[in-house]
Parts: structure tokens; sequence; C-alpha cells
């Protein structure tokens, strides 16, 4: 059996293979239930239906999954165009530290303009640190993957020196948390009886300004040519430089905005817990949506299901939480080698010489 | 002065797991290939240790089971990479998600478990000298083994004729394979042998450093075994150095603490991964330094007759 | 293939998957599914009251979730079929909280347990919302008309292990491995050093933060600083062995925390200051099943209702100071010893409490100094 490189890629298998990767998951997860003893259907019912069946069960996935669609959609610019940026955790949590530092502000008498400024303090965060990285790639050429990775820590310790310093609760008994944002800070919700806010509106609003700038305007294609084919890209007058900043500032901004929708909606306040790994399992749902603005919604639901059913495998089934994990890992690893079939094909013998030799 | 000695001590342990790791991600990043999936590797190595010497008794098979699940695991991650063509850093990233929910699972049962007593292995004569005999001389072998590993990597890679196949294959793949190098099993030999250290590592906390098991235990140490490969301009004497003041800054912090100097302990706790950037930035913004420096291969796949 | 005909595939992509979801739903009915909204009566009486715990670590942690499951089993174990109990461990203290308790009383639990600080906003928000369900939060300080907070006198512990390391130490010198700078945690570390005091008055404690609750590695590493810095008993306020098991491989001696700790470090071990959580447990659930529970209140127990005992005291302690502990224990019981009885200063020189002033409650709840004797300062305090 051979690996043989296909003369175009297969755009069948580029649909298929997310699909592909599932099932395996399923597979492998329906056998792993049966190995420690479980029902396998009813493993497979809580992380696949439980999480659906009802309004308020469909509330909240997708208020775990809005954080992950947001910051996926910046990193699928990003990718796309070739910048690597491994560090959404950490411009989230600035996001959210910047955002959570203008809630505080807000006191019984401010108005509801104060939720607006606190987006925007969101996206303003994370993009400010994620120029820190864009700005060392720029200037210095410093590798953006370990840069913004280490940015990561730097974040995380931040806001932990706020939370337990200066920003810490005078009320709060020494505890390290800010005190809980006023109410007038709330993130307006959708519907009452559900803590969806309107993070999810935002979210499909920019699927769709996703989809139309890679698709449909000249400066979307722009970026995308600057990844994929950079030498074609400067001969054809289009700035790579312009590109990096714009990846990096986009996925910033919208790992901040994330990080805002956090903070101001379900948790209220500034804990050292903000940083959930978002930003990190973020990246895997860009790439299982296959960086597509349509792919990734499908992506980010069926994380939050793994997450919401890892949960709920606890008290139903009595299996450990890591098994989250587990399967989101499976989930990636299986992506990535069904990804091969797009680019190449197996061959269980190998082609008569005909090709191999002489006319190449 | 006293205390000085132990401080340093304590140093050398810290640092220790930070270098075995980080040498078995140069091994890897020398050849080209950026394995992010350490901390996975060093969590499921770090299981399969205590299991394995609550089950036998014997540290050096849980060594042995550790070297070997990692290993296995980045043999995994080698294939997917180097054959498949998959992108380093996200499977890299897989590797790390699945180890750590890997780990946590395989460990429950081990939660509680206590380890046999741990032998110590004072040096005769030596660890009663003033000063150094604490601090150099009562330690682990592993400890040493870090040591012995790092000269013996300076040796393999700059005066053997492997190493420099190596380093080649890193600096340009496509130069390698024309000479008739089989740069893609090479490539495998290298994460392979990487990922054995970083089990190693990883053995070595759940063993010998805090000898229990919680999920979860690595606690970021693989990211910064990562970091200081970087930090240490990928050059194995570096990395040594650089894993004691990693792992020195840390011991600092509760030091300075338990002296009663007030100093705001995430500032402290920031200072490698600033370093680490400062040093990134030193190094890349002379191109000449780039080349000299950093493997120039890295991260980018390699297609023989693609 | 045209834009028009990927989104096609990509819509045939969801709806396979939304079917199978649906396919899967419609298999096995065997468990009628309850509804989210629990049902406004309260149960039946024959029905087993159920009950449900929420864990912020593993049980296995050999420590703070541990000392908590075992009080869940002691409620088993007291009231048998007229409970049922059910567990969700490893919640974390941040959003997700709030889904896992709102869930909890979904699947029908009328008393809910919240077994550490941080859930203390998601579970005043359930609560608001279900006002017929009973939620019992720990070492939290907010309460509502059914929520109620309860806590443990840990440091009377404390104390009783100061008592003993003040005689062991030979170096005169204390180290405690601190987790969270809350008051609760100072509490301990001063309660710990008065204890010592009182048995040598020139004892000094050593602080160490690792600000964390829970962190082997870190607490290894703390406690090696301490050890370096001259201590020579360690105490700790963290939730795992590690500092234990560093005191055993470094010669040292150490206490257990939370729950008894002794197989860790057999030679180190001097004793464990552990939590009952199973006679509050048991006094809740009773009171819950006779129909008496009120929320709005904060239970602090200790020795006295014997949720706090120190256990498993090392053979080489003096037989006089076991004797003193049992004296200590017996006065706590019966409310003839109080630790925090004046004159009492902190480390700056200031007078916390005049001769002869017993400390109430209220004071204990907001210390946030070191007393004389234990150096350096309360971080951010």
């Amino acid at each position: 059996m051979k690996l043989e490189m296909r003369p175009q890629p297969s755009s069948f298998w580029a649909y298929a293979s997310p699909v592909l990767a599932l099932l395996v998951t399923v597979a492998i997860g329906i056998g792993l239930f049966m190995a420690l003893g479980k029902d396998p259907v009813k493993g497979l019912q809580v992380f696949f239906w439980e999480p659906i069946k009802s309004p308020y069960a469909l509330g909240e996935l997708l208020v775990k999954a809005t954080p992950l669609l947001i910051i996926a959609l910046g990193l699928a610019v990003c990718f796309r165009s070739n910048v690597w940026n491994i560090g959404a955790e950490g411009q989230f949590v600035i996001g959210a530290l910047a955002a959570g530092g203008v809630a505080l502000l807000a006191d019984k008498t401010t108005g509801p303009w104060i939720v607006p400024a606190i987006l925007a303090a969101g996206v303003g965060g994370g993009m400010a640190w994620a120029g820190i990285t864009a700005w060392l790639r720029d200037r210095f050429n410093a590798n953006e993957i370990l840069v913004s990775l280490m940015l990561v820590y730097v974040a995380d310790l931040i806001l932990n020196f706020m939370v337990f310093g200066p920003w810490k609760d005078p009320a709060g008994y020494n505890f390290p948390q800010t005190r809980t944002f006023d109410a007038v800070t709330q993130i307006p919700r959708l519907m009452p009886g559900s803590r969806v806010t309107i993070g999810i509106v935002l979210a499909l609003a920019g699927v769709g300004a996703l989809w139309l700038y890679l698709y449909r305007t000249y400066a979307g294609f722009a970026q995308e040519v600057s990844g994929v084919a950079p030498a074609a890209s400067r001969y054809a007058g289009f700035s790579s430089r312009r590109a990096l900043w714009v990846a990096l500032l986009v996925s910033g901004g919208a790992a901040g905005l994330a990080g805002a929708l956090e903070v101001a909606g379900p948790i209220g306040q500034l804990t050292p817990y903000v940083p959930a790994g978002y930003g990190f399992a973020a990246i895997i749902v860009a790439f299982v949506g296959r960086l597509h603005p349509v792919g990734v919604v499908f992506a980010a639901i069926l994380m939050s299901m793994f997450y919401i059913g890892g949960e709920l495998a606890q008290s139903r089934l009595g299996l450990p939480k890591s098994i989250t994990g587990v399967f989101q890992g499976l989930l990636l690893f299986n992506l990535l080698a069904c990804d091969t079939l797009i680019a190449y094909r197996f061959r269980l013998f190998k082609p008569l010489s005909l090709s191999s030799q002489g006319a190449r | 002065m006293d205390s000085m000695a132990l401080l340093l001590a304590s140093t050398l342990s810290a640092g220790t797991v930070l270098a075995i790791a980080s040498l078995g991600l140069l091994i890897n990043e020398k050849s080209g290939i950026v394995n992010l999936g350490a901390e996975g590797m060093m969590l499921c190595a770090a299981i399969a240790g205590f299991a394995t010497v609550i089950h036998t008794g014997n540290t050096w098979l849980g060594f042995a089971a550790g070297m070997a699940a990692g290993a296995c695991l980045a043999a995994i991650f080698g294939v997917l990479v180097i054959w498949l063509g998959t992108n380093q850093y996200a499977t890299g990233l897989a590797l790390t998600l699945f180890g750590a929910g890997f780990s946590a699972f395989a460990g429950i049962r081990y939660v509680q478990e206590k380890l046999p007593e741990q032998t110590l292995y004072p040096i005769p004569v030596l660890a009663d000298l003033p000063f150094i005999g604490p601090a150099l001389f009562r330690q682990h072998p592993m400890v040493y083994i870090a040591m012995a590993l790092t000269a013996g990597l300076v040796w393999f890679l700059y005066r053997t004729r492997a190493g420099l196949v190596l380093r080649s294959v890193g600096e340009s793949p496509e130069s390698a394979h024309a000479l008739g190098y089989p740069v893609r099993r090479i490539r495998l030999a290298a994460v392979v042998a990487g990922g054995a250290l970083c089990g190693l590592a990883g053995a070595y906390v759940s063993l010998v450093y805090t000898p229990l098991w919680v999920e979860g235990m690595i606690a970021g140490k693989g990211w910064i075994a990562l970091a200081l490969t970087t930090f240490a301009t990928w050059r194995p004497a570096r990395v040594l150095l650089g894993a004691y003041l990693f792992g020195g800054v840390t011991m600092l912090q509760f030091h300075l603490q338990g002296l009663g100097v007030n100093v705001p302990t995430q500032l402290l706790s920031m200072l490698p991964y600033l370093a680490t950037i400062v040093v990134l930035v030193l190094i890349s913004r002379n191109p000449l330094w780039i080349r000299v420096n950093m493997p120039t291969s890295i991260g980018k796949p390699f297609h023989p007759g693609a | 293939m045209t834009d028009l005909q990927k989104r096609a595939l990509l819509r045939l992509a969801a709806l396979s998957a939304v079917a199978a979801a649906a396919l899967v739903g419609c298999g096995k009915k065997v468990e009628v599914a309850p509804a989210p909204v629990p049902a406004a009566a309260a149960p039946a009486k024959a029905e087993p009251l159920k009950i449900a715990f929420a864990y912020v670590g593993p049980v296995g942690d050999g420590g703070w979730t541990y000392a908590h499951d075992n009080g869940r089993k002691a409620v088993e174990k007291e009231f048998g079929d007229k409970v049922v109990t059910s567990f969700v461990e490893k919640v974390p203290e941040s959003a997700d909280a709030e889904r896992v308790i709102r869930d909890m009383a979904g699947q029908g639990n009328m008393l809910i347990f919240g077994t550490t600080f941080g859930y203390m906003e998601p579970m005043l928000k359930v609560a608001a919302d279900l006002k017929n369900v009973k939620f019992e939060h720990a070492t939290g300080y907010k309460t509502a008309a059914n929520l109620r907070t309860y806590d443990s006198r840990t440091y009377e512990g404390a104390y009783m292990a100061g008592v003993i390391a003040g005689k062991m130490s030979k170096t005169g010198t204390l180290g405690v491995v601190g987790s969270v700078p809350i008051p609760e945690v100072v509490r301990n570390i001063n309660s710990f050093t008065l204890g010592a005091q009182s048995v040598n008055p020139a004892i000094k404690t050593k602080v160490v933060w690792v600000n964390e609750w829970f962190n082997p590695p870190k607490e290894t590493e703390a406690a090696t600083a301490l050890i370096n810095g001259g201590a020579d008993v360690l105490f700790q306020n963290t939730d795992s062995s590690a500092v234990l098991q560093t005191a055993e491989k470094m010669g040292k001696r150490a206490f257990g925390w939370d729950s008894d700790m002794t197989a860790y470090g057999p030679k180190a071990h001097l004793a464990s200051a552990v939590i009952n959580w199973g006679p509050y447990y048991v006094k809740a659930v009773g009171e819950a099943l006779d129909g008496k529970w009120t929320g709005a209140t904060s239970a602090w127990w200790g020795v006295k209702e014997g949720a706090i005992d120190l256990v498993s005291m090392a053979a080489d302690v003096p037989d006089e100071t076991k004797k003193r502990v049992d004296e200590v224990k017996a006065g706590l019981k019966d409310g003839s010893f109080s630790i925090w009885k004046g004159p009492i200063m902190d480390n700056t020189g200031k007078v916390l409490l005049a001769k002869d002033a017993v400390a109430d409650d209220k004071f204990l709840g907001g210390l946030k100094t070191y007393v004389k004797g234990v150096e350096g300062k309360v971080p951010g305090g």
C-alpha cells in the first residue's frame, strides 16, 4: 500500500474528511465505552443528544460555542494567511482583562452605553496583545508561534496579578477576585431562562462577514494569496506585511471580544479562572471547520457537545471528566489523518512503469 | 551559606526536568520538526512511569516505561507529520490535548497511591565537602544523567557524522535528500528520540520530583521546555544552563518569600517567558544570526519528489 | 465546484449529522429524561431525597474533596434508602459551575452541596431561579432564603498541630506552605503559631504562598524552600500530600491536612488535622428530611461538634505533649478553652486582642494580619 499524490486536491474529501474523522472518533468512543463497561448507546446519547434535547440545553450549548466560534473565525483568517497565532488564549485573557477593567468603572448610575464600551475594550485589548506578536514578527522576524505562546503565560500572570492585587474586591474577604460587575454591564441576553447572550448574534454576524470578506472582496483574496503563495502575492503587489498585521489584529480582536463576552456575560467578574483554554480549543475548531466560516460553526458546536457531554457523562454515566480531552484530541488526530486523503490517495499496488521513468 | 548551598541543590533538581525535556525537543528541532506535544508526552510518561513502579517496585523500570510512552506518542506524531504531511503545529497541539486527557483518564485509579521509599544516592566523600557537597553531590542520579546527556549531545551533534547528517537534514532537507540520505527516516528517528527524552523527563517528575500522581501534574513544564530550546538557540550546553536558570527562578521566588521579601510572585514567574521572547527577538532580527542559530527548515514539511 | 454546490454539500453534511443525532436520541427511550425545569411540588414522602454534591477536585485527592466525599458516604450510611446521593467532581470555579449545578437541580436533586468558595455566585444565581431547591455552600459568605453556608473551624486543628510542632522543632523555626491568602488561611497560620508558642514562646514561623489550592510540584518547591531556609517542621494549607512527602524526603517533620496522610510520609508524619464533614452533612440531610431545613444561616463547626480533629499522633511525640493536645480538645469541646484569647499582638507590635478578651466569630472571619512570631506580611492584605 502506498501513498500517491493526487493530480489535484480532491474536493470531495475536503468536505468528507471531517465527517469521516468524526465517524472514526465516534467508533473509537463506542469501543471505549464498551471497554469501560458502559452502554455505548447511552454514551452517544450523552454526548450528542442530551446537549441539544431541550431549549435550555441548546442555550447552554450556544453559550459554550460562542467564544469558540468567535475565536476560531479570527484564527481562520490568520491560518489562511499562513500566520500561526497559537496565542489566542493570551489575547482572550487580555481582552477579558481590559473589558473587566471597563466594567469595574460602572456603578449604579452608569447607563447601558457601558456594554459596547466593554466589548470595544475587549477587542482593543486582544488586538493590542496580538499586535505585540505582529510587531515582533514584522520588525525583528521573530517566530510568531513561540512569541504568541509565551505571551499566553505572561497574560495569565498579569490577570493573576491584577486579581490578587490592585483589582481585588475590597469587600471580598481577600479572595482573589474582583467584585461582581454591576448589573448594567451584563451583556444582554437573547431570551429569559437561558444564558445565551447577543454574543451568538455577533458570532453569526462574524460568520457572514468572514464569508463575504474571503470570497467576495478583493482584500480577502489578497490576504489569502499572501498566505498560500507569498512570492506570487509579492509579484502581484499584495503587501505581505499588511497581511501579517491584518491576520494578527483580526484574530487578536476576535479573541479579545470572546474574552469580553465571557467576562461580562456568564462569569460576571474577573477571577483567576477566566483562562478556560478556549484559545487552544479554538485552534482545533478552526481546523476541524476547514478554516471555512460555515464549517467553523459546525466545528464549534461539535466541540461544545464534547465539553458538555463530558460534564454530563460524569453524572449520568459515572465516566471521568478527562474523557472530554481524549475525544477532542482524538478528533483532531483523526481529522489531520483523514485530511491526507485530500492531497493523496492510497494505492494498493504500484502502478505500472509507464509514468515512473522517461516521460516526466 | 548553608541555605545558599541548598538553594543551589534544589535549583539543579528543578532544572533537570526542563533540561531533559528540552534536550529532547532540541533533537526534534535540529531535524526541522517542532513538536508542540511535549506537555502531552510528559504527562503520559509520568503516569506510565508511576503505574509501572506501583506494579513492579522498580524505579528504573519506571523510567524505561516513561521513555517508551514518550517514544510511542512521538512515533504517532512523527508518522502523521512526516509521512502524511499533516500540519506540525496542529498535530502537536492534538497530541498535547490527547495526552492530557488520556493520562488523566488512565491515572484515575492511581491518584491515592504511594510509591515505595526512595533511595538516596549521596556520592561518598564528595557529598561531605563543605558547601559544594550538599549543593552538588546529594542529588538523584537523574541530575547527573542530565548533565551527561548534555555533554553526549554536544559530542553527537558536533563531532559525529550522524550528528552532522541530522543537522543538515534540519538545515536543508532537499539537499540532504539529493545526497541520498533518507530524510524522512532520519526525522522520524529524531522525533522518536526526542519523545523518549520528554518521556524520561515526565517520569522523573512523577517518580522523583513529586512522587505522586495527579492529573495535570506537569503543570506547563512542557511548554517551558519548548521555550527553553529557543531561548538556548538550539545549543545543548545553553539548554542545560537555561534550564537551571528557569528552574532557579521558581525556587528563588519561594526562597525570597521565605526570607520575608514580598516580591509579587507573578512578576517573578513571568521572567522565563519574557526572557525567551527577548532572546527570540535578538537572534531573529539579524538574518545571519538566524541562519547560524535556528535550523532553517523548522516547521516546514518535506516531501521527497513532491 | 461552484459555491452553490459547496453550500449544498455542506447543508447535506449538516443535515445528516443532525439526523444521526436525532436517531440516536430516539433510539433509547428507556430512561425518561427529566425536565430541565424541576417540578414545583416537593418530593412525595415515600420517595428518597435526591442529594447532589459538587466537588472542585477529584475524589481521589486524599485531601479536601476526599474529606467531603467521606462526608457524603456518612450520609448514605446514616440514612440508607431514604436518600440517593450523587456527585460531580472537578467542577471548575467558573461559568461552567452554574451549568452543572443547574443540571443537578434539573435531575431532581432537592438538596445540593457546593464544596468550594468559587461556587458562590453560580449557586446564588441558580438558587434565585429555583426557590424550592435547597443549597448548601461551603466556606462562602453570601446566603439566600434557600441557600446557607457552612464551614469548619480548621484553625482549631491548626492550633493543636502547632502545640506538637512547637515541641518537636529543634531549630525553633516552623514553615507553612500557604495556598491563597484569604482570612481562613491566615487564621490557620496564626493559630498554628499560637499553638506552638504555647509550648515554646520563642518559636518563629515562615510562610511561603503558592497562590493555588492544589499544585503538588509547586508545593514541593515551596516546602523545599522553607526547609532550605531553616524550618524543620512543616505545616500546610494546600490540599495534596506533596509537602509531607518533601519533608519525608529531606528528613524533616510535617503534618497531614484535611485527611489522615500518615501513609504518605510515615517517618515525617507528626499528626493530621482532619475535617469530618460527616456530622454536619448528616445534620443537614436530617433537617431536610424532617422538613426543618432553613436557609440564610451560617454554620461554623469545630471540635465541639465533631467536625475537626487531630489524629494519628506520631509515636515519638512526648506523652506530656499528647496530654496537652487532649486537654485542648476537651477544652474546645466543652467551651472552657479559647484559642483566641488576649493578649495577642500582630507582628508589627499592634495589639489585636486585649488581655483576657476572647475573639468572636466576626473577628476571626476578618483576620488579615500575621500574629507576632510569623515573619513577613500577608500578600495583598
